[in-house]
């Protein structure tokens, strides 16, 4: 039994993956783009959430209707003003800028938050769980988390093959120069993919912050989580990437079940394993 | 002389260094059928690219509409109700069919394509409308790609190679629609390697050498003859 209330566990936490997940995969899919801040992205989400929860005194789940916005925005103006300059034949460039955008966010917020670990507090949602079977509990604030996920996910897998935005993000990712024949301003394409992406990170952030203590300098491995979880699923498919980090997730928990030393480890090398195995991930889009 | 829908005047082209269209200037009048000929590299598509906006020009060298769009990205000039048919088709491998149509028509200009009537006009579109597109045969994919085009209801819908790599049966099969499509109201330039073709098609010819025109003429008052001297350079 205690095995399973790990699995369980581990296939929640694999929700939070598939989320870091979703929007790095996003971008890639639409622009080529590797955004190596993905990770501080998320991080400086969960510090916007931080600033709104204190300044408004509101629940960290009820600021999401800010931070959300906030980041979409920051997100469009990002591409519009940085990174649709670097985008071309090469991918290097837009490596190069989003390390640098990386450096640059995790020192400004050294600076304005210092290194001190903080954590959001959601309230009694936090400890309160439901006993969905004998011995099997699940945390109401996990379960939340992993319904986000699933939503998200449905919500852009909706998007991407129901909706003319969807269609624009798959023609200016198939054909650039004949997506702009068919009137499509490829800036403003990539501006709303980076806007929908940091949306998404907005609520990864929320939710990462409410769950765990976060300091300035923990984007990075998110940003390797994400990664992972993406590359075991398979690129470009919105199910691969859940599935991703939910495998991502339950390994991680049983590393964590056989030696808490493991736990990192554990999913690091699943992934490694997928990748030797099946380097296109286990459900690559069928082109 | 009523003013022309497509006005251009001393356009150059480049490629990095090289030099692809040298001054090129012609008018298309509204409601016409233009056709461009001339050999591999003679500057066709160039030309094509140049006016929907693909390649950099300057302002005043291209006037559509008496507006000068020579300086206007390619987005632009597609709202401004230019179409380009690109050469080789190149219709969206991740869009079906259907949705290749619908991303046509999404800058939302009035007029009257729609999906109903391009189905119309190629019924075989309906009948493999949600396939992918990469499923279609060529000449389906042509049809596809003039069909994108339409839905954008264009005022002037310019067609590169639709000839290219397709059965000659084929090819006459989507020349024969191309009337229907002038008469809707739309100025048609095609460029096409098949002479002959192209003089059945259009009103007038331009012939294309190296990046400059080296004859032109009312399709009636031009010899088969002239134009294969032209095409070919002797």
């Amino acid at each position: 039994m205690e095995w399973v209330n790990t699995i369980v566990q581990g296939i929640l936490t694999g929700g939070l993956y598939a989320m870091f997940a979703a929007g790095l995969s996003l971008i890639f899919g639409v622009m080529r783009l590797v955004n190596i801040a993905h990770g501080d992205l998320i991080v400086l989400a969960a510090y916007v959430a931080l600033v709104v929860t204190e300044t408004l005194g509101i629940n960290p789940l009820v600021s999401l209707a800010f931070v959300v916005p906030i980041m979409a925005i920051a997100g469009y103006v990002l591409q519009r003003t940085i990174l649709n300059r670097t985008l071309g034949d090469d991918l290097l460039p837009p490596l190069l800028v989003t390390f640098g955008l990386s450096i640059i966010i995790q020192n400004a917020l050294l600076e304005i938050f210092t290194a001190d670990s903080r954590k959001l507090n959601a309230g009694p949602i936090e400890t309160a769980s439901i006993e969905v079977l004998p011995g099997i509990s699940l945390g109401v604030l996990p379960l939340l988390q992993f319904v986000l996920a699933v939503a998200v996910i449905a919500a852009m897998q909706f998007l991407f093959y129901r909706t003319a935005t969807g269609r624009a993000f798959r023609a200016t990712s198939d054909d650039q120069p004949v997506s702009q024949l068919m009137g499509l301003d490829n800036r403003h394409v990539f501006a709303l993919a980076m806007a929908l992406s940091l949306a998404i990170v907005a609520i990864a952030g929320v939710l990462l912050a409410v769950r765990a203590n976060f300091d300035p300098s923990i984007g990075p491995a998110r940003l390797i989580f994400g990664f992972e979880a993406v590359i075991i699923g398979g690129l470009g498919s919105m199910w691969g990437t859940l599935a991703g980090g939910i495998i991502l997730g339950v390994s991680q928990a049983i590393g964590a079940k056989i030696d808490p030393g493991w736990q990192l480890l554990a999913g690091h090398l699943v992934f490694l394993f997928i990748l030797a195995i099946r380097p296109q991930g286990l459900f690559p889009k069928v082109q | 002389m009523p003013e022309p829908l497509l006005d251009i005047r001393a356009l150059d082209a480049f490629y990095g260094d090289f030099q692809a269209l040298f001054g090129i200037s012609l008018a298309v009048p509204a409601n016409s059928v233009v056709s461009f000929v001339g050999a591999n590299g003679a500057g066709k598509s160039t030309l094509l690219k140049s006016i929907a906006g693909l390649m950099p020009a300057k302002a005043d060298a291209i006037t559509f509409d008496g507006e000068a769009i020579g300086d206007k990205p390619a987005y632009d000039v597609a709202k401004r109700g230019i179409a380009l048919v690109p050469e080789g088709r190149r219709l969206f491998p991740s869009l079906s069919v259907e949705e290749n149509l619908m991303i046509g028509g999404q800058l939302g200009r009035a007029g009257p394509w729609s999906l109903a009537r391009v189905y119309e006009l190629f019924p075989v579109l309906f009948e493999r409308r949600n396939t992918s597109a990469t499923a279609l045969s060529g000449g389906q994919q042509q049809m596809c790609a003039i069909g994108r085009a339409l839905m954008a209801n264009p005022r002037l819908m310019m067609c590169d190679e639709i000839s290219l790599g397709l059965a000659p049966i084929i090819v006459r099969d989507i020349y024969a629609r191309l009337p229907q499509i002038a008469a809707a109201g739309i100025t048609l330039v095609i460029v096409e390697q098949d002479v002959a073709q192209a003089l059945k098609a259009a009103d007038h010819v331009y012939c294309m050498q190296e990046g400059r025109i080296v004859l032109q003429g009312r399709t009636g008052d031009i010899t088969r003859k002239a134009v294969s001297a032209a095409y070919f350079g002797v």
